[in-house]
């Protein structure tokens, strides 16, 4: 009786049947669980691991953690080269996408690979190539040294006001422009080539001014790509570890970025207190990928709707 | 500008790709360019000692060793991952799917300190790991861990796109002329993702070659032991010995332009191999 019995229940609770094109139900489960054990095992729980480490000695040493002279001063000076990073980067991946996206023009393969370069690059040789540029023992450096320089004039007022790049503000900012440079212009150069340039040339033929066009046809249509560029240079930009480490001297209280700060106190075996300067970046990091995947379903809407 | 030809009453060429060049050559090419003119201050001679010191040799091992090691794990696992979160309907699947991001979203030195606990002899995963005798922290299997974090998005984000475009027609077609699906996934199916996974995996390998953050905390950096490229030149800079440094990350440089040319290469066959489907 059994033997009659067990086929067609198994077969009523697989309804509905299983297709050619899908695996038995026990491989199914299998890789589901192989997914879920693999990036619950190197995603999920460092990234729990961040927030509890954080809070281990409580809520009032974590904000005085955060509420630490050092932390804030770090916390001033990223949001300071956030400020600069981000919207040069924005500009010139705007004016890249446009010349590259609405022009044809010999070596456009080879300008997007040089724009590309940076992400190719490793963070610490990229903090490098600016101390070779402004450091003391750089091209900078030998400047204000040289006994016989071109303009003297110039080598002068260097001298006299003490100009610094390397370990001081401008050298972590310029880093971290290096190293976020790409991200707005990669994002906006395939979105405008599939849009073309249709609208915009309808626009001007109805009387729009250039600016006009810009800012009324291909913004609108670009917003969500900037966007999306935009959020991923942010989080870069605030948590550039390498090449801001080789630039900046790591001096507490002035030239300490937040990621610098984090080393700091970890060296110091002060790790509760690392850990609660970091869970401000793991909560970045979060914010981050809900505006990306945000973003990123908005600008495929605008990628389908230029395919049409 | 010479290139002003264009039949088009679009305006802001000149504007936009002078800007462009301009920019391009001051925060990228002038000062990339200062690492080959600082080079030159050595002799070959000198170069060739610096880059093939014993200290160098290792370190070029462990990277190496450690970032293809790192690569082909997240290959097997990042096929699995893209496969699952593609095919599979399942609860909490786009929670996964969005977490894929996180080594990109996370800071290095956040991801490199958490590591480090984690697999610190007293840490969580640490503990277990001591306990029948391997040691995560300040070893090589750490730069290892490290490495996989930070490459584990490069594959699943490059295979998952070609997957969602693949037609299950192949599939049915193949099925209906009697083929089991194993042989169907590896006769049909992984063939036409393998441009995409070699992808994946030379810019998970480019990407761990110059790491930096993520690792130097679990590393430990022992001489000669685990002290990856990247440490090494830092600690050059750290004594102010700046032409070695420089010549260390000449290597470093050229090994990543030639992978960026093989990553190339590699989307372009991607592309067609793609567009014949």
């Amino acid at each position: 009786m059994s033997a009659i019995a067990t086929p067609s229940t198994s077969a009523s609770q697989e309804a509905p049947p299983r297709r050619a094109t899908m695996e038995p139900p026990w491989v199914r489960r299998l890789l589901i669980g192989i997914t879920v054990g693999f990036l619950g095992l190197f995603l999920i729980l460092p990234l729990l691991s961040v927030f509890i480490q954080a809070f281990a000695k409580g809520l009032e040493f974590y904000f005085q953690a955060i509420s630490d002279p050092n932390a804030l001063s770090a916390v001033k000076l990223t949001l300071i080269t956030v400020a600069f990073a981000v919207p040069m980067n924005c500009v010139f991946g705007v004016a890249a996408a446009w010349a590259i996206a609405k022009f044809s023009f010999p070596g456009k393969t080879l300008l997007i690979t040089l724009i590309d370069l940076p992400f190719s690059i490793s963070p610490v040789v990229s903090g490098l190539i600016y101390v070779l540029v402004f450091g003391t023992q750089g091209w900078l450096g030998q400047y204000e040294n040289a006994d016989h320089p071109w303009f003297p004039w110039l080598q002068t007022w260097l001298n006299a006001h003490d100009f610094k790049i390397i370990y001081a503000t401008p050298g972590i900012v310029l880093a971290t422009i290096f190293v976020t440079f790409p991200f707005v212009a990669r994002e906006l150069i395939p979105l405008m080539q599939a849009q073309g340039r249709t609208e915009e040339e309808a626009a001007r033929v109805l009387g729009a001014s250039g600016w006009q066009t810009f800012w009324q046809v291909t913004i609108p249509n670009i917003k969500w790509g900037l966007l999306y560029g935009v959020i991923l240079c942010n989080a870069r930009a605030m948590g550039e570890f390498g090449a801001v480490s080789v630039v900046s001297g790591h001096i507490r209280g002035q030239t300490n970025t937040i990621p610098l700060h984090i080393e700091s106190l970890y060296d110091e075996y002060n790790f509760t207190a690392a850990f609660a300067v970091a869970s401000l970046l793991a909560l970045l990091a979060l914010v981050t990928l809900v505006l990306k995947t945000w973003a990123e379903h908005k600008k495929n809407a605008a990628l389908k709707l230029a395919a049409e | 500008m010479i290139f002003s030809r264009q039949r088009t009453v679009l305006p802001g060429f000149n504007l936009t790709l002078g800007f462009t060049l301009f920019y391009l050559s001051i925060i990228v090419l002038i000062p990339l360019s200062a690492i080959f003119f600082k080079t030159t201050a050595l002799t070959w001679a000198q170069f060739h000692e610096v880059t093939t010191s014993p200290v160098a040799m290792a370190s070029y091992r462990l990277t190496f060793g450690a970032s293809f090691a790192a690569a082909m794990l997240n290959a097997v696992f990042g096929l699995i991952v893209a496969w699952v979160l593609v095919r599979y309907q399942f609860f909490g699947k786009r929670l996964l799917d969005a977490i894929v991001d996180l080594p990109f979203a996370l800071p290095t030195a956040v991801a490199g300190i958490t590591l480090a606990r984690l697999y610190a002899d007293n840490g969580w995963i640490g503990h277990w790991l001591h306990g029948v005798g391997i040691q995560a922290a300040n070893s090589q299997l750490g730069i290892f861990i490290a490495l996989t974090f930070i490459g584990l998005p490069f594959i699943v984000r490059t295979i998952q796109p070609v997957l969602e475009d693949l037609d299950t027609e192949v599939e049915e077609a193949a099925a209906s002329l009697g083929a089991s699906r194993w042989q169907i996934f590896w006769r049909v199916i992984f063939p036409m993702l393998t441009p995409a996974l070699l992808t994946g995996i030379a810019m998970a390998f480019a990407r761990a070659l110059g790491e930096y953050g993520s690792v130097i905390f679990i590393a430990g950096n022992i001489p000669m032991k685990t002290v990856i490229t990247p440490v090494l030149i830092m600690g050059e800079l750290d004594e102010f010995s700046y032409a070695k440094a420089t010549a260390l990350a000449v290597v470093l440089l050229i090994i990543s332009f030639l992978l960026l040319l093989i990553i190339n290469l590699l989307q372009w066959w991607s592309s067609r191999h793609h567009a014949h489907l």
